[in-house]
């Protein structure tokens, strides 16, 4: 494999087999059993999809909702599994496929902050010397030590984000999360990822917002109903995606 | 055996995490009462007196230093039962994290578990003051207590395992499970003394209740001052053992599925 190549997809196909009810009781199992329906109701939210990211490259990925954007992102962070294909990633990897997930409303700010940080696979001495930065990124300093259920949503994504993006990881992922906060705070947080991308992290990015994909990336793929309609150059794959959309 | 190394430094790697989800559960237990951690010796001791003036004076057993039996009992089997029970919903609970971010599943159960084992701990302080309360004099055999706490910390996170993956594919044993609890206790010699059992139960409950290899081993060095019967520890070694290895082996079997049923 290429050097240079740090996100490798392979034919990447991802089955989910009850998409339309769940079987999670045993009556139903066996009913479902016995007529034979088990496996009958596949669904594949993605299927053969392929694409090489070299380090340093950053990828829009769009596609109306339910195309499958979220479910690729999960794909190469190891959420998921592929049912065929594979995925070979050579980096680390900070998701914001939800920003503080993991956030815990009981405890407080600062609780969260090393519960967080411990999600993400960081160790306690790092989370320690980095406390500062991050309440200072967060600008959230007066409310540490409030119990986060009584933050709004938008201070909880200020501190997530500002966790996620603490050290700088080689692969970056973020999935429509910066939709929440307030003007400013998006900036900061748009001039955060412009600073990691220009010290050579990659991007993979999901939005709705066409020109913030067309501001921050490079590259991109579009899918519908998880095929793979183009990928290439920025604009060429948006501008082709948004003639499907009928809106140019 | 690879895999096994590399498992092994996703265990180390993830140490801190563990510590985290067990720190949370213990703080948040107690969070805004005013008596906070106390309440992990009072709550036993309440108890145990409530049922010792229950069996005095309504069944008349006895069993010669009642309180202490009774405690011993009351301690170990709740362990069991609440570390068994908060693991069957640690995957299904955490769903939403576990979809949003990589990290590895087990780390749910086996904190859930750890942090009762914890609560376990503070709830030994209610044994010493019962102890000290009914001139229980210590001996030299105490030093085999962490052994034994240690086989049944093995046996709840086999349980664990196995319980917290069946469930995310069938959570009726979320349900059931309460029911199986009532009838496991009774089944154990908890507040009654083991003669009382009719003989082809009894021949069972000895050979087949992990829990009775349990209790009775920490009663025997409590109570008998002396070392437990060799082929109880054994026993009790052995099913742990066997059911952690059942367990884990269920839980890494499934696992990459669980994300298709959450």
């Amino acid at each position: 494999m290429d050097r240079d190549c740090i996100i490798k997809v392979k034919d990447a196909t991802v089955r989910f087999n009850m998409a339309s009810e769940k079987i999670d009781n045993l009556k139903e199992y066996f009913v479902k059993l016995v007529k034979r329906e088990l496996l009958f109701q596949e669904f594949f939210a993605l299927q053969d999809v392929s694409f090489e990211v070299k380090r340093g490259e950053a990828w829009g990925l769009v596609g109306v909702n339910g195309s499958g954007k979220s479910t690729l992102l999960k794909l190469i962070c190891g959420i998921l599994k592929p049912y065929q294909g594979y995925v070979e990633i050579n980096g680390s990897i900070a998701p914001l496929i939800e920003l503080g997930a993991g956030f815990d409303g009981e405890l407080t700010a600062t609780e969260n902050i090393y519960l967080n940080g411990a999600v993400l696979g960081y160790s306690k001495a790092f989370m320690d010397s980095h406390y500062d930065e991050i309440v200072e990124f967060a600008e959230l300093r007066d409310f540490m030590n409030m119990p986060i259920k009584n933050y709004s949503s938008g201070m909880a994504a200020r501190l997530g984000f500002a966790i996620a993006t603490i050290v700088r990881p080689e692969i970056l992922i973020v999935d429509e999360v910066l939709a929440v906060g307030d003007a400013a705070f998006q900036e900061k947080c748009q001039r955060r990822m412009q600073e990691m991308l220009a010290g050579g992290t990659t991007l993979l990015f999901v939005s709705h917002a066409i020109e913030d994909v067309r501001a921050l990336c490079d590259h991109a793929l579009w899918l519908q109903k998880g095929k793979m309609m183009r990928k290439g150059e920025v604009n060429e794959v948006c501008d082709a995606y948004m003639r499907s959309l009928g809106m140019e | 055996m690879e895999m096994f190394i590399k498992r092994l430094q996703g265990f180390y790697q993830y140490r801190f995490l563990m510590e985290q989800l067990v720190a949370k559960d213990i703080k948040l237990k107690y969070r805004r009462s005013v008596l906070g951690y106390l309440w992990s010796i009072l709550n036993p001791l309440m108890i145990m007196t409530i049922m010792v003036i229950v069996f005095s004076n309504m069944f008349r057993s006895d069993i010669a230093n009642f309180p202490v039996y009774l405690i011993i009992g009351q301690t170990l089997f709740n362990f069991m039962s609440e570390s068994t029970t908060q693991a069957i919903v640690s995957i299904t609970g955490n769903a939403a994290l576990l979809k949003k971010t990589y990290v590895p599943k087990y780390v749910f159960t086996v904190s859930k578990v750890t942090s009762s084992f914890v609560n376990t701990l503070f709830a030994m302080g209610a044994l010493i003051i019962v102890f000290i309360v009914c001139r229980v004099t210590p001996n030299v055999y105490y030093i085999l207590i962490p052994f034994i706490l240690l086989q049944e910390y093995v046996f709840c996170l086999g349980l664990g395992l196995l319980l917290a993956q069946g469930s995310v594919f069938f959570r009726d044993i979320q349900h059931i499970y309460a029911a199986f609890i009532t009838a496991w206790m009774y089944l154990t010699p908890l507040f009654y003394p083991i003669t009382l059992l009719p003989e082809k139960l009894r021949y069972l409950v000895t050979r087949l209740n992990p829990m009775y290899f349990y209790i009775a081993e920490f009663r025997q060095v409590v109570l008998e001052c002396r070392v437990p019967d060799m082929c109880l520890m054994a026993a009790g070694t052995a099913v742990a053992g066997g059911i952690l290895v059942i367990g884990t082996w269920a839980f890494l079997r499934t696992q990459n599925k669980f994300i298709l049923y959450i």
